[in-house]
């Protein structure tokens, strides 16, 4: 059955979708051949992580009409990555995970461009996350979410009726396994929520009591925490442990296998040992690749709208049986890294003082005793003692000053709220506004000068 | 001297390897892995993602079927084939890009149309641990399924089709011992302790006035010894009523002499364990009223530990299945501790050695060697005797000439399922479809997708009329969508499909965890994928 119409096209199976009108779209769906070309040209995809998730996302999202990528991954391949991270090879084992990737899916599917960041997440520039349509997450660590989130949503703005603007949305799609089980889901700052709004999916990590880890261990996994976090710097007083270095692993391995005989507790193995003071992930590609291509299949929706996306957690459990369930979790009105805040117009001449009483007065707040941060700084803190002495010469500058004098910013107040007739303590962002400064006419006229 | 069961050991750089995954399936799924030679039909995405999560999890073997040849449109949606590969064979060119995943599977190719080579050659299959059949038309699906059940191998379909796609396992019989459920109520028979557990719980004092030793008592203790206290003056009963549930519970806190008792928190929150019913689950009483459970010479030795356990269960076991012998981890003194490990562990061991005789015994009355199945084979029987899973599937050509009606009607009136049925129906419709006008709606010409989704309902609805369901409303929008689709094998859905499909066959293979029942509908419009038992 040979296509007589269209000559052979790469974008075969694609083109069914992004040049055909649809019925169960995304509102902004214009097919034609314009919008294939358009994710082609100027769509520009950041994969944060290059593991298990991350090589499934990269191979993903090639394949599916982008060929614009950047990966960034601070890690380097691992023996144990081999088992599903199918960029690698043995010989491989050393090498830069971004770099390695980048290159394997540019070697086999052509005209893809990935570029390769071997660094931390942390050390980009903001900027630098700006340069992106999308940012699809392969992480395993809730801190690496938590700050790509909070990047992502630096950049929203929010116009004066609290909506947010389109084009400062900057979208991220996340996925997550562990063993049978996984998840995938679509963040819009500002529309769905963000990472911050449903933190309370992650349950704290549980650990051990100290005085059950000395006084009464029950099983392998006390024994190895033992030699692992009382033993080790009691005998190697200020060498701090190393999990990957293999004489230290030997060292506590050798320990817990000590305590474990005095106590009679069997099981110690040095793969539990590994294990439990690693706290290893198991992990098996069919995950990965399940839950990368629910990721990179949402990705292609928002950005071309040729379907209906997913609204907007997608849960997934394969080990007993096989069980998908998507949830439509609600944003958190007064999330502190999505929210817009509460918007507060101010004179330029306020002091800091007095804007710290006026937080007390303030109908929506009635912050008593307020903190005050502005980005990383510090600008008022009401304890302890120390640090209140050191920034009360703040209270009598202005506040436009302290803040660098810019037209409009956020900060976030930390005091003691007065709600339903009840204190409690209460952090919240303000989105500061300075009347009679127009930071763009300023400008302008500045230059007009 | 404490004799060590010796475990299968393999070498160092394959644990490091497969570290990841060893934590999930151990040594003895890893070496069923690496027994299992698979045969793959069609290597389209579907296929190929299929076997690439396989062959990095070291699979034993595995041979890919095309007889097809390389185009440019394979280039942009499988990963296993490059420019270079244009033009030549794509069973070729995908078993070379697959065995670079690991040089520890053997990768055979065969040049053929899959189609073909089941009508010609049925015995060709027989080879195999098992068959994944990708994108496959119902006719052969119902050709090649006929073949595997009947040759004994293992069957797995998986299609994707546009943002929609199936999985479907096709064997007779999967019956699993270690099913590895997620929660579990651990096995600590509190509501009906055994004379050896009452006996050391009679040796503590849980009114011991050293306020340290009373912190110290596991909840394990404590709730066997109130539930006697409870029942002599309850005629003998446990707590049944919520009203009584709710005294028992505050009988316990009663007990507590300061607020940071840990094992008191622990005995408070774990009261449901004393409630929890005696004896075996409906489930496992299925299992061994199943006729198989009468076993004779061709039984297998999963339906034989069945008849030993049902033995078991009503002789010396008192309506208990044999005893796990594990505990969670509690508050406790080291020594409680392990000395209540001691004993359940002891009577799990006698558990055990009761079964070891019963199947021994039913074993020579079948006629086989008495020691045809081995010590830790039992031991692990009897050690998940209560998670014990038999899973059943129905032939295809059984479903498609005879869905189950009540499970369509069912599945039609609830929302959650309207649009999983829907695609079922279709994703059938448009092999009918394809036998009539020689392509698939909307396949080739984007001006006929319109026509084709209008010829599509037709076709649907006399399909859907033929399954006896004809009251079914099926949805215009996705009559038109699946037109849209064209037969497109996007990437993304094969992934996602063909990572069902890998998912499901190291299930089969390792015999762990339990594997999916009824066909799996991928929703790739709003993820909203369900499993339908038709």
């Amino acid at each position: 059955m040979a296509d007589l119409d269209v000559p052979q096209s790469k974008s075969r199976d694609l083109d069914k979708l992004l040049l055909r009108p649809g019925n169960l779209v995304g509102p902004d769906f214009y097919p034609g051949t314009e919008l294939r070309d358009d994710i082609r040209e100027y769509v520009r995809i950041l994969v944060v992580g290059a593991g298990g998730l991350g090589c499934e996302l990269l191979k993903d999202l090639a394949l599916s009409g982008f060929r614009n990528l950047d990966v960034i991954d601070m890690d380097r391949i691992e023996v144990t990555n081999l088992n599903r991270q199918f960029l690698f090879r043995l010989e491989d084992v050393g090498k830069p995970k971004a770099e390695v990737a980048a290159k394997r899916v540019m070697e086999r599917v052509s005209g893809v461009e990935i570029v390769p960041h071997f660094s931390r997440i942390e050390d980009k520039e903001l900027e630098f996350y700006n340069n992106f349509s999308i940012i699809a997450l392969g992480l395993d660590s809730i801190e690496a979410r938590r700050y790509i989130n909070g990047v992502a949503c630096g950049f929203l703005e929010y116009d004066e009726d609290d909506t947010p603007r389109r084009e400062t949305i900057k979208p991220m799609v996340d996925g997550g396994t562990e063993g049978f089980k996984g998840h995938a889901r679509v963040i819009v700052p500002g529309v769905t929520p963000c990472f911050e709004c449903t933190i309370w999916l992650f349950p704290p990590q549980v650990k051990f009591p100290l005085c059950t880890l000395a006084e009464t261990p029950r099983n392998a996994a006390h024994c190895i925490e033992y030699a692992h976090l009382i033993k080790w710097p009691e005998v190697h007083g200020g060498k701090s442990f190393d999990p990957d270095e293999p004489e230290h692993m030997k060292w506590v391995y050798d320990e817990a296998i000590k305590r474990a005989e005095l106590f009679g507790i069997p099981g110690v193995t040095y793969s539990l040992t590994q294990g439990v003071v690693k706290n290893i992930i198991p992990a098996i590609a069919s995950t990965n690749a399940i839950i990368s291509a629910a990721c990179a299949l949402e990705t292609l929706k928002i950005v071309s709208g040729c379907s209906k996306t997913l609204a907007n957690y997608l849960t997934y459990n394969g080990g007993e049986g096989l069980h998908t369930k998507v949830t439509e979790f609600v944003r958190d009105k007064d999330c502190l890294v999505c929210g817009p805040g509460i918007l507060i117009e101010l004179d330029t001449s306020i002091t800091l003082q007095k804007f710290i009483d006026m937080l007390e007065e303030h109908p929506k707040l009635l912050l008593s005793k307020a903190s005050v941060k502005h980005g990383k700084d510090s600008l008022y803190m009401q304890a302890p003692p120390v640090l209140e002495e050191m920034h009360r010469p703040n209270l009598s500058k202005t506040l436009y000053d302290l803040m660098g004098r810019v037209q409009k910013d956020t900060v976030h107040v930390f005091g003691t709220a007065l709600k339903n007739e009840e204190k409690h303590s209460s952090l919240t962002k303000l989105r500061v506004v300075f009347k009679g400064v127009d930071g763009v006419t300023d400008m302008d006229t500045a230059i007009g000068a | 001297m404490k004799r060590v069961e010796q475990e299968p050991t393999m070498s160092e750089p394959k644990k490091t390897k497969y570290d990841r995954q060893l934590r999930i399936w151990g040594e003895l799924g890893q070496t069923a892995l690496e027994n299992a030679s698979i045969c793959l039909l069609n290597c389209g995405p579907t296929g190929t993602e299929t076997l690439k999560n396989l062959v990095l999890g070291g699979i034993g073997s595995i041979t890919v079927v095309d007889g097809s040849k390389v185009e440019i449109g394979d280039l942009g949606n499988n990963f296993m084939v490059d420019e270079k590969s244009v033009g030549q064979s794509k069973a070729k060119c995908t078993c070379a890009f697959l065995q670079e995943l690991n040089d520890a599977v053997k990768a055979n190719f065969i040049e053929e149309n899959p189609d073909s080579l089941i009508m010609t050659n049925p015995s060709f299959f027989s080879q195999f641990t098992l068959v994944v059949a990708t994108q496959l038309v119902e006719d052969s699906m119902v050709k090649l399924d006929r073949i595997c059940r009947e040759a004994n191998v293992k069957l797995i379909i998986a299609r994707s089709y546009g943002l929609t796609g199936f999985v479907r396992i096709s064997v007779k019989e999967h019956t699993i011992i270690d099913s590895k459920p997620d929660h579990f109520l651990d096995d600590l028979r509190l509501n009906n302790p055994w004379p050896e557990l009452k006996r050391f719980v009679d040796t503590i004092d849980i009114k011991t006035p050293d306020p340290i030793a009373h912190k110290h008592i596991p909840y394990v203790v404590i709730l066997v010894k109130i539930a006697e206290e409870w029942a002599r003056s309850h005629n003998n009963n446990l707590p049944l009523t919520r009203e009584e549930k709710r005294e028992f519970k505050d009988l316990v806190k009663s007990k507590m002499v300061s607020l940071d008792e840990d094992n008191y928190k622990e005995a408070i929150e774990a009261t449901f364990k004393v409630f929890a019913p005696r004896g075996i689950s409906q489930e496992i009483q299925e299992i061994i009223n199943d006729s198989s459970a009468e076993v004779g010479s061709n039984s297998s030795d999963f339906w034989i530990m069945v008849a030993a356990l049902k033995e078991f269960i009503s002789n010396e076991g008192g309506g208990e299945a044999p005893l796990e012998g594990s505990m969670p981890d509690m508050t406790s003194s080291t020594e409680h501790y392990i000395n209540l490990q001691k004993i359940y562990q002891t009577k799990a061991e006698a558990d055990c050695l009761s079964m070891e005789h019963r199947v021994k015994n039913i074993l020579t009355n079948i006629g086989r060697d008495p020691h045809s199945i081995s010590k830790p084979t039992i031991k692990s029987f009897c050690k998940n005797a209560r998670k014990l899973k038999v899973c059943r599937y129905r032939m295809l050509e059984d479903e498609f000439s005879n869905p189950s009606v009540t499970e369509l009607h069912k599945c039609s009136a609830s929302e959650d399922y309207s649009s999983a049925i829907g695609f079922y129906i279709l994703l059938r419709a448009v092999d009918r479809f394809a036998a009539t006008y020689k392509k698939f709606p909307g396949q080739f010409d984007g001006r006929q997708v319109d026509e084709d989704a209008t010829r599509l309902k037709t076709t649907a609805l006399s399909l859907l009329s033929d399954m006896g369901c004809k009251d079914f409303v099926l949805p215009e929008e996705l009559c038109n969508e699946m037109s849209r689709f064209g037969a497109a094998e996007l990437h993304v859905v094969a992934a996602f499909v063909g990572g069902i499909a890998s998912q499901e066959i190291i299930k089969l293979i390792t015999k762990q965890f339990v594997p999916m029942l009824g066909t799996f509908i991928f929703n790739g419009i709003d993820h909203k994928s369900e499993s339908l038992t038709l």
